[in-house]
């Protein structure tokens, strides 16, 4: 009679446990939502009343009502671009070769195992890379192009992991019936290989530059956080960019310098939201269309 | 690019079918010649080494980062010892009288690490748990999105919400803590790591085969005891690696903890307190004109160094416990 009652009674605290575990793991969940909207929300609200057209198109002030963006915004113009221009050949041409040309030997493991880490160095390491290379060994100085580059060894671990994951996606049997039909290994990966993977390379490509636009510390380390009233206009040009911005109007003490920090943290949402939503399209509409 | 006769040229068009057709005519089985044609190994060879090139790049920055963070390094050692680095208890190279003991960075950077560990380990875990077990596909399917948001916001703007938003509540619950703390540092780079650790985590999760599920099931488990004493364990190398991974994230993390926690180099373990991280020394100094070849400006590559060296370590680690998970299961 009691071993049949302690069954029971068991069977129900596993009952309440189990529930509570639940209820546990869904709060956590949660959490992470409720966080994620009460921290756009905040931003929304402190930002919102100080964005306009004046101030996309005002050049920095000390004055907080006369200051805008427009020299941070066009630095960041500048900065992903070059960095696009830099990292997408090379990172895609590293993915290609690890993935179509090496032999499956003890250095591409080695390469591999390398670009895994390289993916998890602290961008500021890059920034000090950058500082000690491009600024003072090649003399770049704290340049459009000193920035860009340094940003290029931020994002090309990614990219290359990236275009990897794309690449190997392609099934084996597409390789094989073009090589039967008598193509080269370039012919390959150029006419086939590479139109199959694209979405998921583009994929890639837009979530890393993203990544690059938000970046504030390696440019920083390079020395680019000085006072730019101007639109740069050549690679030599000293810049600023809209993460380093938010970062000066951010540790000022005043109140009205928050906003604008606020306003300019939304200015660079939209950007990153829309090169996100512009990357989920790419994937969605591109990657219906190849069926195997 | 391809010269007309030749068979190559078929494979331009979309689809097998074409390309079958095109071979089948008879001119395109004729012995292809032609400068192309005999170029044709040339020209594959170029396009090789230059992939080569691009892939042989990834070990030239590793290389770049040692080797420059090496050099100046050595030249800050021969100014100042080793073990005064190592062991010494206060840093102050920007001020007289100098003093170039890491440990209040290493302290500072380890709080940070360990209270955003604190912050994000749990609920990360908890998430992960609810999204692979429990969560209904159509739930997942909106809330993970979400947890990319999360991931995508810049770190700078989470500096901003350190200082607007966060401090503001802890200064309110605490009033001894001051504008700048080590808690709100804490708080906003648990946020930041907090996607890392639920997308690794519910990747390993996923990965635990079904059958072990319906095994424990069998024999009269219920929910909480499967995802408990079977799927946990099954996968905690794996989840001990995503944890590792995102704190060495917390680690390098440095916007928002040189805005939050602020530039008080200290030995301390009071959460309320400002401090210093290793990363948000190198931007301090970044932004000053510490005039090139000093030693104060060599302190950075030092630092930068050490920085280094910890995640790298700490993502080894890692990396070879994600190698290995799954292999338990075959």
């Amino acid at each position: 009679m009691s071993s049949k009652l302690d069954i029971y009674t068991t069977k129900r605290r596993g009952r309440i446990t189990n529930m509570l575990f639940t209820s546990v793991c869904f709060l956590a969940t949660i959490t992470c939502v409720l966080m994620l909207v009460v921290l756009i929300w905040n931003i929304i609200v402190q930002g919102k009343d100080w964005l306009s057209w004046d101030f996309i198109d005002h050049l920095p002030s000390r004055f907080a009502h006369k200051a805008g963006i427009k020299s941070a915004l066009w630095g960041s113009i500048w900065l992903i671009s070059l960095t696009a221009l830099f990292s997408v050949p090379l990172g895609v041409g590293a993915a290609l070769y690890l993935e179509e040309y090496a032999p499956r030997s003890r250095w591409r493991k080695l390469i591999q195992l390398n670009i895994a880490n390289l993916a998890g160095v602290p961008s500021i390491v890059y920034g000090i890379l950058g500082l000690g290379l491009f600024v003072r060994a090649l003399q770049l100085k704290g340049s459009v192009l000193s920035g860009a580059l340094t940003l290029t060894l931020v994002v090309l671990p990614i990219i290359i992991l990236a275009s990897q994951e794309a690449l190997r996606s392609v099934p084996d049997s597409i390789r094989r019936s073009a090589y039967a039909l008598g193509a080269t290994r370039w012919q390959t990966v150029w006419y086939q290989v590479l139109p199959a993977s694209l979405p998921g390379i583009m994929t890639g490509v837009i979530l890393s530059l993203s990544r690059a636009l938000g970046e504030a510390a390696p440019l920083i380390a390079v020395g680019a956080l000085a006072y730019v009233p101007f639109v740069p206009e050549k690679l030599s040009d000293e810049f600023t960019a809209l993460p380093i911005q938010i970062f000066i109007w951010t540790s000022r003490p005043q109140e009205e310098f928050h906003h604008l920090a606020a306003a300019g943290i939304l200015v660079l949402l939209v950007v990153l939201v829309s090169m996100n939503a512009i990357a989920i399209f790419v994937r969605h509409k591109y990657g219906k269309k190849i069926r195997w | 690019m391809v010269d007309g006769s030749n068979p190559e040229q078929s494979l331009k068009m979309e689809g097998s079918e074409a390309a079958v057709l095109q071979l089948s005519h008879s001119s395109s089985l004729e012995k292809p010649g032609g400068l192309w044609y005999s170029l044709r190994p040339f020209y594959e060879g170029c396009i090789h080494f230059t992939l080569f090139v691009c892939a042989s790049i990834s070990i030239l920055v590793t290389v770049g980062i040692v080797v420059v963070l090496l050099y100046e390094s050595v030249q800050f050692f021969y100014d100042v010892s080793i073990i005064e680095f190592l062991t010494g208890t206060r840093w102050s190279p920007l001020l007289k009288p100098q003093h170039f003991g890491i440990l209040p960075l290493l302290c500072g950077t380890m709080l940070v690490a360990a209270g955003s560990a604190v912050v994000a380990v749990p609920i990360g875990l908890g998430t992960a748990i609810y999204l692979s077990e429990y969560a209904s596909p159509r739930f997942r399917d909106i809330v993970k999105p979400m947890l990319e948001i999360l991931a995508g916001i810049p770190s700078v703007v989470y500096g901003y919400l350190a200082i607007v938003f966060v401090s503001p509540i802890i200064r309110y619950i605490f009033p001894s803590a001051g504008v700048f703390n080590a808690a709100s540092a804490c708080i906003v780079v648990g946020i930041m790591i907090l996607p890392m650790i639920i997308s690794l985590s519910e990747d390993i999760l996923q990965s635990v085969p079904l059958s072990l599920r319906a095994a424990a099931f069998a024999l009269g488990a219920n929910k909480f005891e499967v995802t408990v004493r079977v799927i946990l364990p099954a996968a905690l190398s794996g989840i001990i690696a995503s944890f590792l991974l995102a704190i060495s994230r917390a680690i390098g993390e440095t916007m928002a903890v040189t805005l939050a926690a602020g530039a008080t180099p200290k030995l301390t373990l009071n959460p309320l307190e400002s401090i210093q991280t290793m990363t948000a020394y190198i931007v301090q100094v970044s932004q000053g004109d510490t005039p090139t070849g000093t030693v104060e400006y060599r302190t950075i590559f030092a630092v930068g160094l050490s920085l280094f060296i910890t995640t790298m370590i700490m993502n080894v680690i890692a990396q070879y416990i994600l190698s290995r998970v799954g292999e338990n299961y075959e």
